[in-house]
């Protein structure tokens, strides 16, 4: 089933076409990549699914239905739940009241207090901050503040989840234990987009990619395919890549 | 944050509020009439910074329109103050303040930083002179008289404001709005794209805060007896709220009060005893504190609370 729909989805910034008449969908269950180079419109266009930015022209359907002009606040009450790619955490509030407000608004149905602490508490152990749920958020590392937005996102009960550039700037130990926490993600059947440079991840977990270059749609396909498409090579991978290692 | 700490503040705080309210209530009889005045003027700062806090206090948005909603009342009070019973009067000037502030916020709040500031500012001077000129080119008048009620009817009222404000903060610090106020202060996009609702949610506490300041402008106008755009929409009202929480802190809910309740004092003390130095002194207390109290005046009382044996609220 289709989750979610764009059709000739675009968006100028004065002049620039930041995203260009893309079309795309993504299957329920699914772990689809976006990758392309920097300033290719992969931030845009999760802006725009998460109605931070309207498309125009351009519609978006989830679940079959016309979402495109909503508020960002009735889009995660729907069930669409994202990360940032710069993080957005609430500095000053402790970790567990960052992930509370997710779970208070960002759920369609009204939980009381004692069960919107416990899901709390539960998507902290999740991710792994249960120990630090008392700290303010700033003074996590930057890896745990990453995993603090996933938990705040998952806490909106979300059916699709979308992870702007989850392991950038974490070393090669956080990369392992993102991906580990990306795929019991997947397990709980979640359907996610994730923007990723790290290639590494991008083709151990995703069924599918789509290469986004200058705001338009160049490539779409399973990790094989992506990695072997000349075109993508050209424009990202680049010759030497090990990509799929 | 310490779980017991939690617990007991939770049934002391609004034990204390009890306590003073009731002694409060009964102060006309057993103080002086100046007692009653100058309470009643530290009711109104009172109600003024505490309100000015629950909008911007949280948010961080940084609202200069205090004095525009504080006269907004006054001159509903001027309007209609004789006509009908004065407790309705004053309902009806918050109501009016609250029904201009959502009408203002809806139109503005998307404006950040020193843009909202800046215009909230200009709403106080926007609404003085719309006034002057509607009551010179259709009544013919600048001024208009307001019909006088006693002190102790105004310090009544001004005290039913107040406890009901007091409620009012109380429960929304202590719900789920309270925590997504924070939230928008903290990181707004973060909070939109976590379901918190943030143009509802920043406009419907803008006017909470205006329907306050524009019930204590009704009954303060009945003390005035004269009025004019100048008295009713005094921008010295827009700033004293921000210095008198900045001075008490703003991270505690007592904080705003002991602001207020003591520059107010002070005001008052130093205009009578030292007219002349007044603004000098004043001025040094000011920078004095904020300069080696970043917290506030609340913030030192906490930290000597850290150090007795018994005050675990310690966290952090």
């Amino acid at each position: 089933m289709r989750i979610l729909e764009g059709e000739g989805v675009t968006k100028y910034f004065g002049g620039l076409s930041a995203v260009s008449d893309v079309d795309f969908y993504v299957d329920q269950g699914e772990v689809v990549g976006l990758i392309g180079p920097n300033g290719a419109g992969k931030t845009t266009l999760f802006n725009l699914i998460s109605a931070a930015l309207v498309p125009k022209p351009g519609i978006i359907k989830f679940k079959g239905r016309d979402i495109t002009g909503m508020k960002p606040h009735a889009i995660c009450r729907l069930g669409i739940a994202r990360t940032f790619q710069t993080v957005k955490i609430f500095a000053n509030l402790p970790v567990f009241s960052n992930v509370r407000v997710g779970s208070l608004f960002g759920a369609s149905k009204k939980t009381s207090p004692a069960e919107t602490g416990k899901t709390t508490a539960e998507l902290l152990e999740f991710v792994g901050l249960s120990n630090v749920s008392n700290i303010p958020a700033k003074d996590l590392t930057l890896a745990n503040q990453k995993r603090l937005e996933v938990a705040r996102a998952l806490a909106t009960k979300p059916e699709l989840l979308l992870l702007d550039e989850l392991m950038a700037g974490l070393n090669q130990t956080e990369v392992t234990q993102a991906m580990d926490l990306l795929k019991q993600i997947r397990g709980e059947g979640i359907t996610v987009i994730m923007i990723e440079h790290v290639m590494k991840a991008i083709m151990n977990v995703c069924d599918r990619i789509i290469v986004l270059h200058h705001g338009q749609k160049i490539a779409e396909g399973t990790p094989q395919e992506i990695a072997t498409s000349k075109k993508v090579i050209e424009v990202y991978l680049g010759e030497q890549t090990n990509a799929g290692s | 944050m310490d779980v017991s700490g939690i617990n007991s503040k939770k049934l002391i705080t609004p034990g204390i509020f009890i306590v003073v309210l009731a002694l409060l209530a009964a102060l006309p009889f057993y103080a002086s009439l100046y007692g009653v005045v100058l309470i009643t003027s530290i009711l109104m700062y009172i109600i003024l910074t505490v309100s000015w806090t629950i909008f911007s206090g949280t948010t961080g948005y940084l609202s200069l329109a205090t004095a525009a909603f504080f006269g907004v009342g006054i001159y509903t009070s001027a309007i209609l103050a004789g006509q009908i019973p004065i407790v309705i009067v004053v309902i009806l000037g918050g109501l009016v303040s609250f029904g201009v502030a959502a009408l203002v916020g809806a139109l503005t709040l998307r404006l950040k930083g020193v843009y909202f500031a800046m215009f909230t500012l200009g709403l106080v001077e926007l609404i003085k002179h719309s006034l002057i000129w509607y009551e010179i080119k259709f009544t013919g008048t600048r001024g208009r008289f307001v019909i006088v009620v006693d002190n102790e009817t105004i310090f009544w009222i001004m005290l039913g404001i107040f406890a009901v404000l007091l409620i009012t903060t109380y429960i929304i610090r202590n719900s789920k709005y309270g925590l997504a106020l924070q939230a928008i202060g903290e990181q707004e996009e973060a909070a939109a794209h976590s379901g918190v609702n943030v143009t509802m949610l920043k406009v419907v506490t803008f006017a909470i805060s205006a329907l306050f300041m524009g019930a204590a402008g009704a009954i303060m106008a009945t003390r005035w007896t004269y009025i004019d755009p100048g008295i009713a929409f005094n921008i010295n009202l827009s700033f004293l709220p921000v210095l008198m929480a900045i001075f008490g802190g703003m991270t505690q809910l007592f904080g705003p009060f002991l602001g207020a309740t003591i520059i107010a004092y002070l005001e008052e003390i130093l205009l009578t005893k030292f007219p002349y130095y007044y603004m000098l002194i004043f001025g040094v207390i000011l920078s004095i504190v904020i300069l080696y109290l970043p917290q506030g005046i609340s913030g030192l009382v906490q930290k000597f609370w850290r150090r007795f044996p018994g005050g675990k609220s310690a966290n952090t």
